[in-house]
Formats: C-alpha cells, sequence, structure tokens
C-alpha cells in the first residue's frame, strides 16, 4: 500500500504540425543561396537546387504563395537561357578552340572589344551554363524561402522601429495585384469604346486607373487612422533624432566595415561590429518606444534552430571548401570534368533535414474536410 | 453617446457649407439611420463622429461634436479609436492585412492591447460575427458579405461603444446585405452598441431603425425622429413606405409584416382591378441571340449551353446571385468575352460597364462628349445633345469623377449610346444610386425601350425589376433557370419578390405605383379596364 502512482505523461518538443517561424526557412534558404555564392562548379549548384526541391515538397503548406517555387523555377530556366544566348551572341575574343557553330559575324570596330555574332565555342556555352546555373540556383533558394514562409508573414517581424518601412512593404504587396486587377478591367472597359491601340489609348486608360489606385490609399489611410494607427508613436522629437541618428552612424559603420572585411584592410572587422551594435541599439530604442502589441508571435523553439542551423551549416561547410580547396569548386577550364568537392556536398546534403526535423504544415480544416 | 451643438461643415474651396445647422443627440443602444440623397452630406456627417471630418479630409467645421465625452476637436481619429469603430463603403479598400484574423488584431495591435487579451477578444469576435471558419483565409478569396463582416469585425475587436457605416449594403446582392443587417442587428441587442448607418437601400434597413435622421440637403437642417414619422414627409421612401401612403395607412407601416397585416383591406378595394402586366408594348426584330453558349475559363466554364434571345423593345433583367454568369454573359454578347463554343449573333450592342467611371477618361465633360463622337464617328455635339436629352444640366466644364454616381452614369449612358447601339446592356446600373437617381434611370430607360432598343439589365435589385423589366431571366449555375413575365417570375420567388408583391401576394402587383394607379381607376367607378403600361414621369 503506497500513494497512488501518478501517471505521468510528458510529451517533449515543439514537433507537431504547425507553420514554422518565416525567419527560420528564410535563414536556411540564405545559407543554401550563400553557399551557391562560392562556387560555378555544376555539381554542387544541381544539388543545392535538387534540396531545395525536395525540401518545398516536403513541406509546403496549401496557401496561396506555397505554389510560388515553380515560378521562381521557371525563371531560374529563362535565366540560364538568357545567359546562353548572349554569350553565343556578343562572346569576346576566342574563348576555346572547340567551336560548335558559326553564327553571321557583324563587323564592329576593334575598339569596342565586342564582337557580334562569329565563332560559337563549346567553352563559351559551357562557361555560361555554369555562371546561369549560379544565378538559378540563388533564384530557387529565394523560390523555397517564398514557398515555405510567406514574405509578407516574415514583415511581421521587423523591428518595431522600422514598423512603418514593414507596414508600407505590406500594402505595397497587396496594392500591386490590385492594380494589375483595376488596370485589366479598365483595359477591357476600354475595348467597348472602340479604343485604340498604342501610346495615346495607354495615356488614356491610365487616367482612370491612377485616380482609382489613388482614391484607393485616401481610403486605406482613412481606414488605419480610424483604427489608431500612429497613435501609440508619439514619442518627443529628441528621442527620434536619437533613435534616427543611431541607426544611420550603425549603418554607415556597417558599410565601411563590410568594405573593410572585401578588401582585407584591419579596421574592417571591428568597425562592422562596432556598427552592428550601434544599429541594433538603435532599433532596439525606437522598438521600445512604440506601444504596438504584436498578435500571435510564431514561436521561436527547436525546430526553428535546427531548420536555420542546417542552412548555416551548407554555408560553412562551402566556406571552408572555399579557403582550403578552391580548386574544386571553380573550374580551370569549362571543358574540364566538375570534380566532386565532397566535404561541401555533404554539407549541401545536411540543407536536406528541414524535409524532417521541421514540423509538417497543418492541414486546413476545409481541406481536411475534403480529405475525409 | 454622440452630441451634434450646432455643427456645420464647409470643404475648403466650397462656398455653401455640406452640413449646417446639426443639432443631435444619439443615446446609447440606439441604431440610427441617416438618408438623403447624394450629396446631401451624409458621409460628411458620418466622418464627423470619429473625426475624419475635419482632420483627415480638412475643411471648417463650426460647433462641437463630442463623442463619449470627448471632442472631436481635440482628438484625432487614432485617439477615438476606442470609442468609435468606422467601416466605410467598400470594405475591400480598408484592409491592411491579408488574412481574417490578422486583420482582426490589427486595430488592438495599434492600441497596443496585450498579446493574450488579443488572443482573447479575436476568439470572441470571430465567434460573434460567425467568422470562424474563415479565421485563416486570404481576405480576397471572401465574398462580399463576408468581407463586410471582416471590416465589422476589424472595428470591434478596439471594443468601440459605437459603431458608424457608410452603405454597408450597397455593395452586396440581397442576401449577403441580410447577412450583414442580421449581424447589425445581433450587435445592438446583444452588446449594446450605438449603432449610425447611412445607406441608399432603404428597403434594406428602415425595419432596423430606431431613428432616422433626414438631411435634406442644400445645407438644411436635418430633420430627425422615428422612422414612421420622418418617413412621412420625405421624398424618398422604401416601396413599403409608399404604398402605406397611397393606401392611407397611419401610422405607416415599416416592414413588409407590418403592412401585410393591413393589406387585407387593400386587396379586397382591388379585388376587381387587373393588374398590368409589365409586358412590352410592341416587340421587335431580334436585337440578340445566344445559342448553346458556352464561355467562361478553360476548365471552369461560367455559362454553360445558355440560349437566350432579346428582341427590340424588351427590357430584361438578369438575375441570379453572384457567380451565376450574368456579367460573363453581357461581356460575351458584347464581345470582349471570347466563348469558348456556340454561337452569338448580336446587332451593335453597347455595354455600360459596373464601374461606369471605367469608361470616362477626359478631364471635363464637355472633353468626354467630344472625345466620344469622334470614337463612334457621329456628328460632333451628339453625345452632348444625348446627355442633355437624358439628364439636363450637367456643367460642361466638371471633371467626371466629381458628378454624383447617377450623373456618372447617365454620361456613361450618353458616351455608349453616342455609338448608336441596338442593344443595350447595363451592368448593376443602380449601385450608389440614391432613389431620385433611380426613378430617372427607369424613365429613361422606359424611353430608350420604346425608341425601339433592346435592353439588358444584370442586377440584384428587386425594385427596379419591379419598376421597369417586360422579361425577367433568372441565371443559376450558367443555366437560364427561370424566362417570363416579371409578374410570372418575380412575384412567387421568395429572394426576388419586390416589397409590394410581398405584400399584396397572393394578388400579383409589382409597384406602390401600380396599386395607385388601379385604386384611381377603382374609386372613379370606371370600368375595370386594363392599364397596359403605367404612365411614365416626364
Amino acid at each position: 500500500m503506497g500513494a497512488p502512482r501518478v501517471k505521468r505523461l510528458r510529451i517533449r518538443g515543439t514537433y507537431y504540425p504547425r507553420v514554422l517561424h518565416p525567419g527560420a526557412w528564410w535563414l536556411w534558404a540564405l545559407g543554401l543561396a550563400a553557399a551557391a555564392t562560392r562556387t560555378t562548379n555544376p555539381v554542387p549548384l544541381v544539388l543545392i537546387i535538387a534540396v531545395t526541391w525536395f525540401v518545398v515538397t516536403a513541406r509546403r503548406g496549401d496557401t496561396p504563395w506555397a505554389s510560388s517555387y515553380g515560378l521562381f523555377f521557371r525563371l531560374a530556366l529563362i535565366v540560364i537561357a538568357i545567359h546562353v544566348f548572349f554569350q553565343a551572341l556578343l562572346s569576346s575574343q576566342a574563348q576555346g578552340l572547340a567551336v560548335l557553330f558559326t553564327l553571321p559575324e557583324i563587323p564592329l570596330p576593334d575598339s569596342t572589344g565586342i564582337k557580334l555574332g562569329g565563332a560559337v565555342t563549346l567553352e563559351a556555352v559551357l562557361t555560361a551554363v555554369y555562371y546561369g546555373l549560379q544565378l538559378a540556383t540563388i533564384f530557387c533558394c529565394i523560390g523555397a524561402a517564398n514557398a515555405l514562409g510567406s514574405a509578407r508573414r516574415l514583415l511581421r517581424y521587423v523591428p518595431g522601429a522600422l514598423y512603418e518601412i514593414g507596414i508600407a512593404c505590406v500594402i505595397a504587396l497587396t496594392f500591386a495585384p490590385q492594380l494589375a486587377a483595376d488596370a485589366a478591367r479598365v483595359r477591357s472597359a476600354g475595348r467597348l469604346r472602340g479604343s485604340r491601340r498604342g501610346l495615346r489609348a495607354f495615356g488614356r486608360l491610365a487616367m482612370p486607373i491612377l485616380e482609382g489606385s489613388l482614391e484607393r490609399s485616401v481610403d486605406l489611410a482613412a481606414a488605419m487612422d480610424s483604427r489608431g494607427y500612429g497613435r501609440t508613436t508619439g514619442e518627443s522629437a529628441a528621442a527620434r533624432r536619437t533613435t534616427a541618428a543611431l541607426v544611420l552612424i550603425g549603418a554607415f559603420g556597417l558599410m565601411v566595415g563590410v568594405y573593410g572585411l572585401l578588401t582585407a584592410h584591419s579596421f574592417g572587422t571591428p568597425l562592422l561590429l562596432a556598427g552592428a551594435a550601434l544599429g541594433v541599439a538603435g532599433l532596439w530604442l525606437g522598438g521600445r518606444r512604440t506601444g504596438r502589441t504584436r498578435y500571435r508571435p510564431d514561436p521561436w523553439a527547436l525546430p526553428e534552430v535546427l531548420v536555420a542551423g542546417s542552412g548555416v551549416l551548407v554555408a560553412a561547410a562551402m566556406f571552408w571548401t572555399a579557403d582550403h580547396s578552391p580548386a574544386l569548386l571553380t573550374l580551370a577550364s569549362p571543358t574540364d570534368v566538375p570534380p566532386v568537392p565532397v566535404l561541401a556536398c555533404v554539407g549541401i546534403l545536411a540543407g536536406l533535414l528541414p524535409a524532417v526535423l521541421a514540423p509538417p504544415y497543418p492541414v486546413s480544416s476545409a481541406a481536411f474536410e475534403v480529405a475525409a | 453617446m454622440i452630441r451634434f451643438h450646432d455643427v456645420s461643415v464647409t470643404y475648403d474651396g466650397a462656398t455653401t457649407p455640406v452640413l449646417a445647422g446639426v443639432n443631435l443627440e444619439v443615446p446609447e443602444g440606439e441604431l440610427v439611420l441617416v438618408m438623403g440623397s447624394t450629396g446631401s452630406g451624409k458621409s460628411t456627417l458620418l466622418r464627423t463622429i470619429n473625426g475624419l471630418v475635419p482632420h483627415f479630409s480638412g475643411g471648417t467645421l463650426r460647433g462641437k461634436v463630442e463623442v463619449d465625452g470627448r471632442d472631436t476637436r481635440t482628438h484625432r481619429p487614432r485617439d477615438l479609436a476606442d470609442v468609435v469603430g468606422f467601416v466605410g463603403q467598400d470594405p475591400v479598400a480598408g484592409f491592411v492585412t491579408d488574412n481574417v484574423e490578422d486583420e482582426l488584431a490589427y486595430a488592438m495591435e495599434s492600441l497596443g492591447v496585450r498579446a493574450p487579451v488579443m488572443r482573447k477578444r479575436v476568439e470572441e469576435t470571430l465567434d460573434l460575427l460567425g467568422l470562424a471558419d474563415l479565421r485563416g483565409r486570404p481576405l480576397a478569396h471572401l465574398s462580399g458579405g463576408q468581407q463586410q463582416r471582416v471590416a465589422i469585425g476589424s472595428v470591434l475587436t478596439a471594443h468601440p461603444r459605437i459603431l458608424v457605416l457608410d452603405e454597408p449594403t450597397s455593395a452586396l446582392d440581397p442576401l449577403a446585405a441580410e447577412d450583414v443587417l442580421a449581424t447589425l442587428q445581433r450587435l445592438v441587442h446583444d452588446l449594446g452598441l450605438t449603432v449610425v448607418l447611412a445607406e441608399h437601400r432603404l428597403e434594406r434597413v428602415v425595419q432596423h431603425a430606431d431613428r432616422i435622421v433626414w438631411l435634406p440637403g442644400a445645407g438644411a437642417a436635418p430633420v430627425d425622429g422615428v422612422p414612421a414619422e420622418v418617413l412621412a414627409g420625405t421624398p424618398i421612401a422604401p416601396p413599403v413606405v409608399e404604398l402605406g401612403r397611397t393606401a392611407g395607412w397611419s401610422p405607416l407601416p415599416l416592414t413588409v409584416r407590418d403592412a401585410r397585416r393591413r393589406a387585407g383591406e387593400l386587396r379586397d378595394r382591388l379585388a376587381g382591378a387587373e393588374p398590368p402586366a409589365h409586358r412590352a408594348a410592341t416587340v421587335g426584330d431580334p436585337v440578340a441571340s445566344c445559342r448553346d453558349l458556352v464561355a467562361g475559363y478553360a476548365r471552369r466554364p461560367v455559362l454553360r449551353g445558355l440560349t437566350l434571345e432579346v428582341r427590340a423593345g424588351e427590357v430584361v433583367a438578369l438575375m441570379g446571385r453572384n457567380g451565376a454568369g450574368k456579367s460573363t454573359l453581357l461581356k460575351t454578347v458584347v464581345g470582349i468575352h471570347k466563348p469558348t463554343s456556340g454561337r452569338v449573333d448580336v446587332a451593335a450592342a453597347g455595354l455600360v460597364p459596373q464601374v461606369p467611371s471605367d469608361i470616362l477618361y477626359a478631364a471635363s465633360v464637355a472633353a468626354e462628349c467630344a472625345s466620344a463622337d469622334r470614337d463612334a464617328g457621329a456628328a460632333p455635339g451628339t453625345t452632348r445633345a444625348l446627355l442633355e436629352r437624358l439628364a439636363p444640366g450637367v456643367p460642361d466644364e466638371q471633371h467626371p469623377r466629381d458628378l454624383s454616381e447617377g450623373q456618372k452614369l447617365t454620361l456613361a449612358l450618353a458616351v455608349v449610346l453616342a455609338a448608336r447601339p441596338k442593344l443595350l446592356l447595363l451592368d448593376e446600373p443602380t449601385r450608389g444610386l440614391d432613389y431620385t437617381a433611380k426613378r430617372r434611370l427607369v424613365s429613361i430607360l422606359r424611353e430608350l425601350a420604346d425608341d425601339g432598343h433592346g435592353i439588358v439589365l444584370a442586377t440584384h435589385d428587386v425594385e427596379l425589376v419591379a419598376e421597369v423589366a417586360s422579361r425577367v431571366v433568372v441565371l443559376a449555375d450558367g443555366e437560364v433557370v427561370a424566362d417570363g413575365s416579371a409578374p410570372d417570375v418575380v412575384v412567387s420567388s421568395p429572394a426576388f419578390a419586390p416589397q409590394v408583391a410581398k405584400v399584396m401576394a397572393p394578388q400579383p402587383w409589382l409597384t406602390a405605383r401600380d396599386v395607385a394607379d388601379a385604386l384611381s381607376v377603382v374609386e372613379q367607378r370606371a370600368p375595370a379596364s386594363v392599364v397596359e403600361t403605367t404612365p411614365e414621369e416626364r
């Protein structure tokens, strides 16, 4: 006979279907994108694209922006195509010997250093493909970030001092599609009046569209004012000036610091740190005084740390490789068979971890009913 | 709760005040309806309550407006946000965020409400307004009625004691409007909120109002009193009140139910008279015919095999809920939307779009008319002459944007008519029109039909249909579900029946004027001859 045993049920962690903090996804994607900037070797680049595709497929939700990855992917393909096209057309003097085909050449004076048309070599085309691929990879990373953590949600987390800028971005994001819808409506109405084509017609139609959007902005401003916008930010002018000065000096310090780092001056790191500190102090000071509160902020828990961390890991592996064996990341000649940078590739594969570490996206009730 | 002390408002550059001599007191828990024609200062009056006039709009406010003890001269709209919730006419224009939950929280975030309180209030508001199922939805994916409810919710979360609404149901179809008004009714009864609203569609709101403030316009002092008393003397009134005046009932009935309880006697008096047929006097050749028309999006046809013929002299009303295919049909007939399959044969057609200013581009009325003449290849002066016939006295130098809604519509109509269409299409023509402008539109449409135009109007406005339509076509899911004369189609339908028809059923009377005409005939003891069409006001 003893005291009845207390049944303890402990479920650890924050791993249940929920929306991950958008900042975690953006950090992860930025890690991958930063890794992509270090190499033109197609092996790691293609691997990064594959990783983004896999994670997006595994963890995206049913939101309207979740499909934006496909859009960015198509954009990436276009980037490569444009790169190859211009490289072929405008390749400067001979870039190798393996001539694929010869285009009719338009002679230009030598002083321009440009050649229009002429021989197109395998080397030139491959170089273009590799550089295009690098850019395309960065596009895919941004697409993945956008599909997984909406840019609009991310804007909720701008520091309080930058709140005005954040809200301006949100309104711009809302206005752009409305403007497009207005334009389509007015244009189709314009056809009713036997509207002419060309610049004159455009000028004529621009009037109602612009007037409409102006009216809408005024309505929005009135609505925001009526709902208390800007009510709690009425602080003293001196405090406002201090904040502005801190942020500006901080930004300047950051800029010079980055310049110092890039040009390997000794003042780089200390200035960078001082600038960052000043900037953060300014933002903190400004944010402290706005009496705004935040509705339902997303938690920053273990899954967020893991997801962001995996992105950092990808970037770290790539930067280490870039430092120690740069030959693996930049091909000596474009026609070489690309080498496999093992460490960097293992690092990139770490970027796959969010596909299991991130909590799955919750199914919305409407979708659930359809499924059930 | 709200006190106006001798308030007058003059906008910058204006010589006469929009509002003058306003002395009002609105006690707590009342639902006040502000009525008046366009330009009578309704919006201005509403906007003085939360200080948008004069802080936001500019202009001069004389006198004093006191809201819950706060003077609007010293309190800006943002300082009143926790007392007055203001909802504008177009809910979409006031949305700051992109989903329902964030929109509800926005005002509280601005006011610095603590996070746990915020969370609780959002949940309460979601339940109160029946929005819980929509909480995570993007605002753009909601229907008009749902958007209006979110707009109301987004100001309610700040727990205001007064709710001000500027034409909350003007842009909504009848069912969505009922949805919003039922919500308001609940707020007044359950939460004791004070509500002030302006509305053109009196037939929808009069029954909910405790008090009416009527602005006669032109700076005259407002008339204020209980609905039945105020409506006895106003030139604008909902059909059920007009019927009450015709029948000589006192006090005037405000709801269909009130009127119906007294209508037995009126029905007896009219027993011998035959209601007018609401048919076109003369019907000419077909001006448009659609056969097996399929149109819409690639995988989602909006019109599914629709067949319809319109003849000269007919006024066809297209009815049906939002998304039933009304606008698509009009666009397909006029040729700006390509059908997927089927045949459309149309004589020259002209369409007046839902937003008339979409086809008005010039900087003055005169320039607009001149350019319409050029576009249509008509003789110079044609459009101006048409406009003069439709709406005399629109000043030449005025900017089309500054015209009243009714004048804008008439100008757009004149521009379209300059091209001499045989078929005239109108998409939701009564949106934002007051009763006077609507009456004007009815007589214009009758005139055009008599001239041999075929007219098709897509509309939610059942009272307009009752006045003017010679044929009603009801669309549902891209198909014609009813097609016949107005009395045949409309009288038996719960959603589309006009107020007078609801009162007079089973006798098929559609408008108060029909009843008045019949009464005068009956009372003169003239033989019960049929009045073919009602006389026109000219």
